[in-house]
């Protein structure tokens, strides 16, 4: 065997390994970040559990808030029926959860008797405690997402990113922080 | 400039542990030089001397370490929800497991964080902590917290132990030697033989010194980045900077032990005034002040 043949068989043997090793990483990649959405899954959960019982305690308090409370069923129930696969609508219909609780929230300020109930304070830390890991694990979500579009677009892996077809990975978006004015309505 | 403030806190850590192993291979070569006329040899003991201090020193189990701190276990968040739901948001901003937690009582505010690697963590908070601070600013301290866990800095730090332990023990062994008449009996009449000699002793008396001064300097290296590590997890510098503006005027801890002093969020034993220019390099931790100054640049 000549020493070309040799040289020949040693580089292809290094470009074999580097194509395995940079696809397998890519790969991992993808899956902490289907692992990281499915964090956000278990939270989301967690605060549609929270909030039957959120609802009652408030309603024994102040029965005159309607609107706000129809808002927060009507999109727990649509949040509840968002396709699994859809990933930014979910993201979108639970920010706009996060919009309605914060409204519950607003109005719940103005019932000091509430406000003072050990059953609320509770379920206010428990739903804290909830929209900070959705928060978080969003976040999580986010740099892993990052992570892999960055080895997508880099050099040389973006070689291996197109052979095996590995896209790139929206991010998700965070719930706008508009301070709203709580609707007090007293219809009855 | 959060990531650039990472990237150069880092580097830093990889030039005072070069330091540490350079100084400890000088020692080495001088202690070889002076007594058995092979400095290559002398760095090879040296070197030996260190993996075994290494293997003894191991690193303390968190059990260990929260008995001498006389922590109590938190085994759920019913004692300390918002706490145990905190380091819960932390470890999952972080990716690690989570941690065991554990409550420290004491009216000065104050936290610290132990285990080798993230799958044998345990985190730490007084009372006083849980008191003075809110939601926002105990977020801060313990991202800090497992960002120590997250870089690895207590096996680091057991490593540093390591080192400056073989170094003070072969300077030691050197002194002891010589007293007894160990030692270059040759004649060495010029000027760089003696000079080299000279220098040699020098550096065998000032060792176990400066091997103190390097952990020192690591230690508040790695206090500056596992502040940015914090930052890096919540993304909200402000909630560490108030939480730094009032432990400035915190008092003491009652009860802490000095070994653990560098794992603490603030040092334990000293108002934080502390560390202006020389007596500085004798802090486990940065001035309050700097660490807070850092934090607005991000």
């Amino acid at each position: 065997m000549s020493t070309g043949w040799i040289i020949a068989i040693i580089v292809i043997a290094v470009i074999v390994i580097w194509y395995v090793m940079t696809y397998n990483g890519l790969v991992a990649m993808r899956t902490h970040v289907q692992e990281s959405w499915s964090q956000i899954d278990v939270q989301l959960t967690r605060r549609n559990d929270l909030i039957p019982n959120l609802l009652e305690t408030v309603k024994g308090y102040s029965k005159y808030e309607k609107g706000v409370f129809e808002q927060v069923t009507k999109l727990r129930s649509e949040l509840a029926g968002v396709p699994a696969g859809d990933h930014q609508e979910k993201m979108n219909v639970a920010n706009q959860l996060t919009g309605a609780l914060h409204s519950l929230i607003a109005v719940a300020e103005n019932y000091p008797d509430l406000k003072a109930s050990t059953e609320y304070s509770k379920l206010m830390e428990e739903l804290t405690n909830t929209e900070n890991k959705i928060a978080y694990s969003r976040q999580l979500y986010n740099s892993t997402a990052a992570n892999m579009n960055a080895k997508i677009q880099q050099f040389p892996s973006n070689i291996i990113a197109n052979l095996g077809h590995f896209t790139a990975i929206d991010y998700l978006k965070a719930p706008e922080s508009a301070r709203e004015v709580p609707k007090v309505s007293f219809d009855d | 400039m959060l990531y650039q403030q990472i990237a150069r806190n880092k580097r830093k850590t990889v030039l005072v542990v070069a330091v540490f192993f350079l100084l400890l291979a000088l020692v080495g070569a001088a202690i070889g030089y002076f007594f058995a006329d092979t400095a290559v040899g002398g760095v090879i003991v040296a070197a030996i001397l260190a993996l075994i201090y290494l293997s003894i020193v191991g690193g303390q189990s968190a059990d260990m370490v929260m008995r001498m701190n006389h922590a109590q276990e938190l085994h759920d968040a019913s004692q300390a929800p918002e706490f145990y739901h905190v380091v819960e948001d932390m470890a999952l901003a972080a990716n690690v497991p989570m941690p065991r937690v554990f409550i420290v009582k004491d009216p000065s505010p104050n936290a610290f964080a132990t285990g080798s690697d993230p799958q044998h963590a345990a985190v730490a908070a007084t009372t006083g902590l849980l008191q003075q601070m809110n939601r926002e600013e105990l977020e801060g301290v313990m991202g800090h917290e497992m960002s120590h866990v997250r870089n690895y800095d207590i096996r680091l730090q057991t490593v540093a132990m390591a080192l400056a332990g073989a170094i003070t023990f072969l300077a030691n062994f050197a002194s002891h030697a010589w007293w007894f008449g160990g030692g270059r009996r040759d004649n060495d009449d010029d000027a760089g033989g003696v000079l080299v000699a000279v220098g040699a002793v020098l550096l065998i008396v000032l060792a176990p010194l400066a091997a103190t001064l390097v952990q020192l300097a690591l230690s508040r290296n790695r206090e500056y980045l596992a502040d940015a590590g914090s930052v890096e997890l919540t993304r909200n510098p402000q909630g560490l900077i108030s939480a730094l503006e009032k432990l400035k005027h915190a008092q003491p801890m009652t009860q802490s032990s000095a070994e653990c002093a560098s794992l603490y969020i603030s040092s334990p034993h000293l108002n934080a005034a502390h560390g202006r220019g020389f007596s500085g390099l004798f802090d486990t931790h940065p001035p309050l002040d700097a660490r807070i100054a850092r934090l607005k640049k991000m």
